[in-house]
Protein backbone atom coordinates (compact mmCIF):
# COMPACT_ATOMS: atom_id res chain seq x y z
CA UNK A 1 0.00 0.00 0.00
CA UNK A 2 1.37 3.38 -0.94
CA UNK A 3 2.28 5.43 2.10
CA UNK A 4 3.82 8.35 0.28
CA UNK A 5 1.27 10.08 -1.89
CA UNK A 6 -1.87 9.34 0.04
CA UNK A 7 -3.50 7.50 -2.85
CA UNK A 8 -4.69 4.74 -0.57
CA UNK A 9 -6.48 7.16 1.71
CA UNK A 10 -10.14 7.45 0.92
CA UNK A 11 -13.02 8.92 2.91
CA UNK A 12 -13.72 5.35 4.00
CA UNK A 13 -10.25 4.73 5.38
CA UNK A 14 -10.65 3.46 8.93
CA UNK A 15 -10.42 5.88 11.76
CA UNK A 16 -8.11 5.09 14.60
CA UNK A 17 -10.16 3.77 17.46
CA UNK A 18 -8.95 4.37 20.99
CA UNK A 19 -10.62 2.21 23.63
CA UNK A 20 -10.72 4.17 26.85
CA UNK A 21 -13.27 3.02 29.46
CA UNK A 22 -12.61 5.87 31.83
CA UNK A 23 -14.97 7.42 34.32
CA UNK A 24 -16.14 10.77 32.97
CA UNK A 25 -15.71 12.31 36.40
CA UNK A 26 -12.29 10.79 37.08
CA UNK A 27 -10.67 14.21 37.45
CA UNK A 28 -13.26 15.24 40.03
CA UNK A 29 -12.76 11.88 41.76
CA UNK A 30 -9.01 12.42 41.89
CA UNK A 31 -9.44 15.76 43.65
CA UNK A 32 -12.11 14.27 45.92
CA UNK A 33 -9.67 11.56 46.99
CA UNK A 34 -7.14 14.29 47.71
CA UNK A 35 -9.70 16.12 49.87
CA UNK A 36 -10.48 12.88 51.70
CA UNK A 37 -6.78 12.37 52.36
CA UNK A 38 -6.66 15.88 53.88
CA UNK A 39 -9.63 15.04 56.12
CA UNK A 40 -8.13 11.74 57.19
CA UNK A 41 -4.73 13.27 57.92
CA UNK A 42 -6.42 15.69 60.32
CA UNK A 43 -8.98 13.20 61.70
CA UNK A 44 -11.84 15.31 60.39
CA UNK A 45 -15.19 13.64 59.74
CA UNK A 46 -16.68 15.26 56.62
CA UNK A 47 -20.41 15.12 56.00
CA UNK A 48 -22.04 16.20 52.75
CA UNK A 49 -25.49 17.62 53.51
CA UNK A 50 -27.92 17.62 50.60
CA UNK A 51 -31.60 18.45 50.06
CA UNK A 52 -33.97 20.47 47.93
CA UNK A 53 -33.94 24.25 48.58
CA UNK A 54 -35.61 25.20 51.83
CA UNK A 55 -35.61 21.77 53.48
CA UNK A 56 -33.84 23.19 56.52
CA UNK A 57 -30.18 22.29 56.10
CA UNK A 58 -28.88 25.51 57.62
CA UNK A 59 -31.42 25.46 60.45
CA UNK A 60 -30.41 21.89 61.31
CA UNK A 61 -26.75 22.92 61.30
CA UNK A 62 -27.46 25.85 63.61
CA UNK A 63 -29.23 23.59 66.10
CA UNK A 64 -26.43 21.03 65.79
CA UNK A 65 -23.77 23.63 66.52
CA UNK A 66 -25.64 24.84 69.61
CA UNK A 67 -25.95 21.27 70.87
CA UNK A 68 -22.41 20.09 70.16
CA UNK A 69 -20.08 23.06 70.20
CA UNK A 70 -18.97 22.53 73.80
CA UNK A 71 -17.48 19.14 72.93
CA UNK A 72 -17.07 18.95 69.13
CA UNK A 73 -15.13 21.41 67.02
CA UNK A 74 -17.33 22.10 64.00
CA UNK A 75 -16.79 23.97 60.73
CA UNK A 76 -19.04 24.45 57.74
CA UNK A 77 -18.54 24.90 54.02
CA UNK A 78 -21.59 26.58 52.55
CA UNK A 79 -22.53 26.16 48.89
CA UNK A 80 -25.04 28.60 47.45
CA UNK A 81 -25.92 29.97 44.04
CA UNK A 82 -25.77 33.51 45.37
CA UNK A 83 -25.49 35.33 48.73
CA UNK A 84 -23.54 34.36 51.81
CA UNK A 85 -26.61 34.49 54.03
CA UNK A 86 -26.20 30.94 55.27
CA UNK A 87 -22.50 31.39 56.10
CA UNK A 88 -23.39 34.52 58.06
CA UNK A 89 -25.96 32.51 60.04
CA UNK A 90 -23.36 29.85 60.84
CA UNK A 91 -20.64 32.34 61.82
CA UNK A 92 -23.10 34.01 64.21
CA UNK A 93 -22.73 30.84 66.30
CA UNK A 94 -18.98 31.30 66.53
CA UNK A 95 -18.15 28.53 64.07
CA UNK A 96 -15.88 28.97 61.03
CA UNK A 97 -17.84 28.97 57.78
CA UNK A 98 -16.49 29.29 54.26
CA UNK A 99 -18.90 30.40 51.58
CA UNK A 100 -18.66 28.96 48.09
CA UNK A 101 -20.82 30.99 45.75
CA UNK A 102 -21.43 28.77 42.75
CA UNK A 103 -23.09 31.35 40.51
CA UNK A 104 -24.99 29.43 37.87
CA UNK A 105 -23.58 26.06 38.92
CA UNK A 106 -26.14 23.83 40.57
CA UNK A 107 -23.78 21.71 42.66
CA UNK A 108 -20.47 21.70 44.49
CA UNK A 109 -17.57 19.79 43.01
CA UNK A 110 -14.35 18.53 44.53
CA UNK A 111 -12.26 21.41 43.21
CA UNK A 112 -14.47 24.07 44.78
CA UNK A 113 -14.38 22.24 48.09
CA UNK A 114 -10.61 21.89 47.84
CA UNK A 115 -10.26 25.64 47.42
CA UNK A 116 -12.47 26.19 50.45
CA UNK A 117 -10.40 23.78 52.56
CA UNK A 118 -7.42 26.09 52.32
CA UNK A 119 -9.40 28.66 54.29
CA UNK A 120 -10.16 26.28 57.16
CA UNK A 121 -7.93 25.30 60.11
CA UNK A 122 -8.37 21.55 59.60
CA UNK A 123 -6.14 20.71 62.57
CA UNK A 124 -8.64 22.47 64.83
CA UNK A 125 -11.77 20.76 63.41
CA UNK A 126 -13.41 17.45 64.34
CA UNK A 127 -16.53 17.65 62.20
CA UNK A 128 -16.91 19.41 58.87
CA UNK A 129 -20.32 19.88 57.30
CA UNK A 130 -20.41 20.61 53.60
CA UNK A 131 -23.83 22.16 52.95
CA UNK A 132 -24.40 21.47 49.27
CA UNK A 133 -26.46 23.63 46.92
CA UNK A 134 -30.18 23.04 47.43
CA UNK A 135 -30.90 20.58 44.64
CA UNK A 136 -31.94 16.92 44.61
CA UNK A 137 -30.41 16.12 41.22
CA UNK A 138 -26.98 17.47 40.45
CA UNK A 139 -25.08 17.15 43.78
CA UNK A 140 -25.57 13.37 43.75
CA UNK A 141 -23.09 12.91 40.92
CA UNK A 142 -20.09 14.64 42.46
CA UNK A 143 -17.85 13.12 45.09
CA UNK A 144 -16.45 15.91 47.26
CA UNK A 145 -14.22 13.78 49.47
CA UNK A 146 -16.83 13.42 52.20
CA UNK A 147 -17.12 10.39 54.47
CA UNK A 148 -20.90 10.44 54.73
CA UNK A 149 -23.82 11.65 52.65
CA UNK A 150 -26.90 12.92 54.46
CA UNK A 151 -30.04 13.95 52.59
CA UNK A 152 -32.82 15.98 54.20
CA UNK A 153 -36.44 15.50 53.20
CA UNK A 154 -38.76 18.07 54.75
CA UNK A 155 -42.31 17.08 55.48
CA UNK A 156 -43.55 20.06 53.49
CA UNK A 157 -42.36 18.18 50.39
CA UNK A 158 -43.92 15.05 48.95
CA UNK A 159 -43.45 11.76 50.74
CA UNK A 160 -42.67 10.15 47.37
CA UNK A 161 -39.45 12.15 46.93
CA UNK A 162 -37.17 9.09 47.31
CA UNK A 163 -38.98 7.46 44.37
CA UNK A 164 -38.78 10.64 42.30
CA UNK A 165 -35.10 11.28 43.02
CA UNK A 166 -33.65 7.79 43.43
CA UNK A 167 -30.09 8.72 42.58
CA UNK A 168 -29.55 11.11 45.48
CA UNK A 169 -31.48 9.07 48.04
CA UNK A 170 -29.56 5.93 47.08
CA UNK A 171 -26.34 7.82 47.65
CA UNK A 172 -27.38 8.68 51.21
CA UNK A 173 -26.03 7.08 54.35
CA UNK A 174 -28.84 8.71 56.30
CA UNK A 175 -32.12 10.38 55.38
CA UNK A 176 -33.32 13.08 57.77
CA UNK A 177 -37.01 13.90 57.80
CA UNK A 178 -36.98 17.56 58.76
CA UNK A 179 -39.67 19.94 60.08
CA UNK A 180 -41.55 17.01 61.61
CA UNK A 181 -43.12 19.42 64.12
CA UNK A 182 -45.33 20.42 61.18
CA UNK A 183 -46.70 16.91 60.65
CA UNK A 184 -49.65 17.61 62.91
CA UNK A 185 -50.91 20.29 60.53
CA UNK A 186 -50.01 18.47 57.32
CA UNK A 187 -52.36 15.70 56.30
CA UNK A 188 -50.66 14.75 53.04
CA UNK A 189 -47.22 13.65 54.25
CA UNK A 190 -46.98 10.14 55.64
CA UNK A 191 -43.55 9.25 57.09
CA UNK A 192 -44.36 5.57 56.52
CA UNK A 193 -44.85 6.19 52.81
CA UNK A 194 -41.55 8.09 52.70
CA UNK A 195 -39.83 5.18 54.44
CA UNK A 196 -41.41 2.72 52.01
CA UNK A 197 -40.25 4.77 49.03
CA UNK A 198 -36.74 4.82 50.48
CA UNK A 199 -36.83 1.06 51.12
CA UNK A 200 -37.84 0.55 47.49
CA UNK A 201 -34.40 1.81 46.49
CA UNK A 202 -32.75 -1.18 48.16
CA UNK A 203 -30.22 -1.11 50.98
CA UNK A 204 -30.94 -0.30 54.58
CA UNK A 205 -30.53 3.46 54.69
CA UNK A 206 -31.80 4.75 58.02
CA UNK A 207 -34.41 7.50 58.24
CA UNK A 208 -34.72 9.69 61.33
CA UNK A 209 -36.98 12.59 62.29
CA UNK A 210 -35.87 16.07 63.30
CA UNK A 211 -37.48 19.38 64.18
CA UNK A 212 -35.68 22.56 65.17
CA UNK A 213 -38.32 25.26 65.45
CA UNK A 214 -41.58 24.85 67.37
CA UNK A 215 -40.77 21.65 69.23
CA UNK A 216 -37.05 21.03 68.85
CA UNK A 217 -36.17 17.34 68.50
CA UNK A 218 -32.76 16.43 67.18
CA UNK A 219 -31.73 13.69 69.63
CA UNK A 220 -31.74 10.97 66.95
CA UNK A 221 -29.62 13.14 64.69
CA UNK A 222 -27.11 13.88 67.45
CA UNK A 223 -26.95 10.19 68.32
CA UNK A 224 -26.21 9.33 64.70
CA UNK A 225 -23.47 11.97 64.58
CA UNK A 226 -21.97 10.65 67.80
CA UNK A 227 -22.01 7.13 66.40
CA UNK A 228 -20.10 8.32 63.34
CA UNK A 229 -17.63 10.25 65.46
CA UNK A 230 -17.09 7.90 68.37
CA UNK A 231 -19.14 4.74 68.25
CA UNK A 232 -18.32 1.35 66.82
CA UNK A 233 -19.11 2.76 63.40
CA UNK A 234 -16.97 5.72 64.34
CA UNK A 235 -13.82 4.59 62.64
CA UNK A 236 -15.15 6.26 59.56
CA UNK A 237 -11.92 5.99 57.70
CA UNK A 238 -12.28 2.23 57.47
CA UNK A 239 -15.85 2.28 56.23
CA UNK A 240 -16.15 2.60 52.47
CA UNK A 241 -17.70 5.83 51.31
CA UNK A 242 -21.22 5.07 50.38
CA UNK A 243 -22.21 5.24 46.80
CA UNK A 244 -21.47 8.71 45.63
CA UNK A 245 -21.91 7.91 41.99
CA UNK A 246 -18.57 9.14 40.92
CA UNK A 247 -16.76 6.60 43.05
CA UNK A 248 -15.71 3.73 40.79
CA UNK A 249 -17.60 0.47 41.24
CA UNK A 250 -14.49 -1.29 42.48
CA UNK A 251 -14.43 0.94 45.55
CA UNK A 252 -18.16 0.67 46.04
CA UNK A 253 -18.29 -3.08 45.94
CA UNK A 254 -17.79 -3.52 49.65
CA UNK A 255 -20.84 -1.44 50.52
CA UNK B 1 -27.70 21.55 34.60
CA UNK B 2 -24.69 19.54 35.76
CA UNK B 3 -24.66 18.01 32.27
CA UNK B 4 -22.59 21.07 31.29
CA UNK B 5 -19.92 20.18 33.85
CA UNK B 6 -19.93 16.57 32.74
CA UNK B 7 -19.73 17.55 29.07
CA UNK B 8 -16.74 19.73 29.86
CA UNK B 9 -15.06 16.82 31.64
CA UNK B 10 -15.76 14.64 28.60
CA UNK B 11 -14.29 17.18 26.18
CA UNK B 12 -11.21 17.59 28.39
CA UNK B 13 -10.61 13.84 28.28
CA UNK B 14 -11.18 13.63 24.54
CA UNK B 15 -8.85 16.56 23.91
CA UNK B 16 -6.11 14.85 25.93
CA UNK B 17 -6.55 11.56 24.05
CA UNK B 18 -6.65 13.26 20.67
CA UNK B 19 -3.61 15.38 21.46
CA UNK B 20 -1.62 12.38 22.71
CA UNK B 21 -2.45 10.50 19.50
CA UNK B 22 -1.55 13.46 17.30
CA UNK B 23 -4.90 13.15 15.61
CA UNK B 24 -6.32 15.72 13.25
CA UNK B 25 -9.86 15.51 14.44
CA UNK B 26 -12.23 13.42 16.45
CA UNK B 27 -14.94 11.63 14.48
CA UNK B 28 -16.92 9.74 17.06
CA UNK B 29 -17.10 9.65 20.82
CA UNK B 30 -18.85 6.74 22.50
CA UNK B 31 -19.91 7.10 26.12
CA UNK B 32 -22.04 5.04 28.47
CA UNK B 33 -24.65 6.69 30.66
CA UNK B 34 -26.60 4.33 32.88
CA UNK B 35 -30.18 5.06 33.98
CA UNK B 36 -28.88 5.56 37.54
CA UNK B 37 -25.98 7.83 36.61
CA UNK B 38 -27.99 10.90 37.48
CA UNK B 39 -27.34 12.37 34.06
CA UNK B 40 -29.97 13.08 31.41
CA UNK B 41 -28.64 11.77 28.07
CA UNK B 42 -30.69 14.24 26.02
CA UNK B 43 -29.37 17.21 27.96
CA UNK B 44 -25.82 15.89 27.68
CA UNK B 45 -26.24 15.55 23.90
CA UNK B 46 -27.55 19.12 23.67
CA UNK B 47 -24.70 20.45 25.78
CA UNK B 48 -22.24 18.60 23.57
CA UNK B 49 -23.55 20.27 20.41
CA UNK B 50 -22.81 23.67 21.92
CA UNK B 51 -19.61 22.92 23.78
CA UNK B 52 -17.78 20.93 21.08
CA UNK B 53 -17.39 24.09 18.97
CA UNK B 54 -13.87 25.28 18.33
CA UNK B 55 -12.08 22.20 19.65
CA UNK B 56 -10.76 18.94 18.27
CA UNK B 57 -14.25 17.44 18.56
CA UNK B 58 -16.00 20.25 16.70
CA UNK B 59 -17.30 17.81 14.08
CA UNK B 60 -17.52 14.73 16.25
CA UNK B 61 -20.62 12.64 16.73
CA UNK B 62 -21.54 11.72 20.29
CA UNK B 63 -22.95 8.22 20.74
CA UNK B 64 -24.58 7.57 24.10
CA UNK B 65 -25.03 3.95 25.11
CA UNK B 66 -27.07 2.81 28.06
CA UNK B 67 -27.53 -0.57 29.68
CA UNK B 68 -30.59 -1.65 31.63
CA UNK B 69 -30.46 -1.68 35.42
CA UNK B 70 -29.55 -4.96 37.10
CA UNK B 71 -29.34 -5.68 40.80
CA UNK B 72 -27.66 -8.53 42.64
CA UNK B 73 -29.43 -9.78 45.76
CA UNK B 74 -27.32 -10.41 48.85
CA UNK B 75 -30.09 -12.59 50.32
CA UNK B 76 -30.75 -15.08 47.55
CA UNK B 77 -27.79 -14.40 45.27
CA UNK B 78 -29.82 -13.88 42.13
CA UNK B 79 -29.40 -11.13 39.55
CA UNK B 80 -32.51 -9.44 38.24
CA UNK B 81 -33.71 -6.47 36.23
CA UNK B 82 -34.98 -3.47 38.18
CA UNK B 83 -36.43 0.01 37.78
CA UNK B 84 -34.61 3.15 38.91
CA UNK B 85 -36.93 3.66 41.88
CA UNK B 86 -37.64 -0.02 42.54
CA UNK B 87 -34.31 -1.69 43.15
CA UNK B 88 -35.51 -4.73 45.07
CA UNK B 89 -34.75 -8.32 44.13
CA UNK B 90 -37.29 -9.46 41.53
CA UNK B 91 -37.06 -13.04 42.78
CA UNK B 92 -37.22 -12.89 46.57
CA UNK B 93 -38.27 -9.28 47.06
CA UNK B 94 -35.23 -8.64 49.26
CA UNK B 95 -33.98 -5.09 49.77
CA UNK B 96 -30.34 -5.94 50.39
CA UNK B 97 -29.39 -5.49 46.78
CA UNK B 98 -26.45 -4.02 44.96
CA UNK B 99 -26.72 -2.29 41.61
CA UNK B 100 -24.33 -4.12 39.30
CA UNK B 101 -25.37 -2.40 36.09
CA UNK B 102 -26.95 0.99 35.44
CA UNK B 103 -24.72 3.51 37.23
CA UNK B 104 -22.14 3.86 34.47
CA UNK B 105 -20.92 7.30 33.50
CA UNK B 106 -17.86 6.70 31.42
CA UNK B 107 -16.03 7.28 28.20
CA UNK B 108 -15.79 4.05 26.23
CA UNK B 109 -14.17 4.86 22.92
CA UNK B 110 -12.84 7.68 20.79
CA UNK B 111 -12.51 7.41 17.02
CA UNK B 112 -9.82 9.62 15.61
CA UNK B 113 -8.98 10.68 12.09
CA UNK B 114 -5.21 10.96 11.63
CA UNK B 115 -4.07 14.44 10.71
CA UNK B 116 -2.67 13.42 7.30
CA UNK B 117 -5.75 11.37 6.44
CA UNK B 118 -8.00 14.23 7.38
CA UNK B 119 -6.04 16.41 5.06
CA UNK B 120 -6.21 13.89 2.19
CA UNK B 121 -9.92 13.38 2.60
CA UNK B 122 -10.60 17.04 2.49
Amino acid sequence: MCRDCGCSLTPESPARIVEVVQDLLCENDRIAAHNRAHFDAHAVLAINLMSSPGAGKTALLEATIVALRSRVRIAVIEGDLATDNDAVRIRAHGVPAVQITTGAACHLDAQRVHEALHQLPLAAIDLLFIENVGNLVCPASFDLGQHRNVTLLSVTEGDDKPAKYPVIFRASDLVVLSKTDLLEVLDDFDPQRAAAALRGLGGDTAMICTAVRRAPAIAAWLAWLDAQLHGRAGDYRRVPVRRPLSVPAARRSGV
Amino acid sequence: MHELSICQALLNQVTCISGAAGAGRVERIVIEVGPLAGVEPGLLASAFLVMRAGGCAAEAALIIESAAIKVACDACGSVSAALANRLLCALCGGYRTRVICGEELRLLRVELRPADAAHAVN
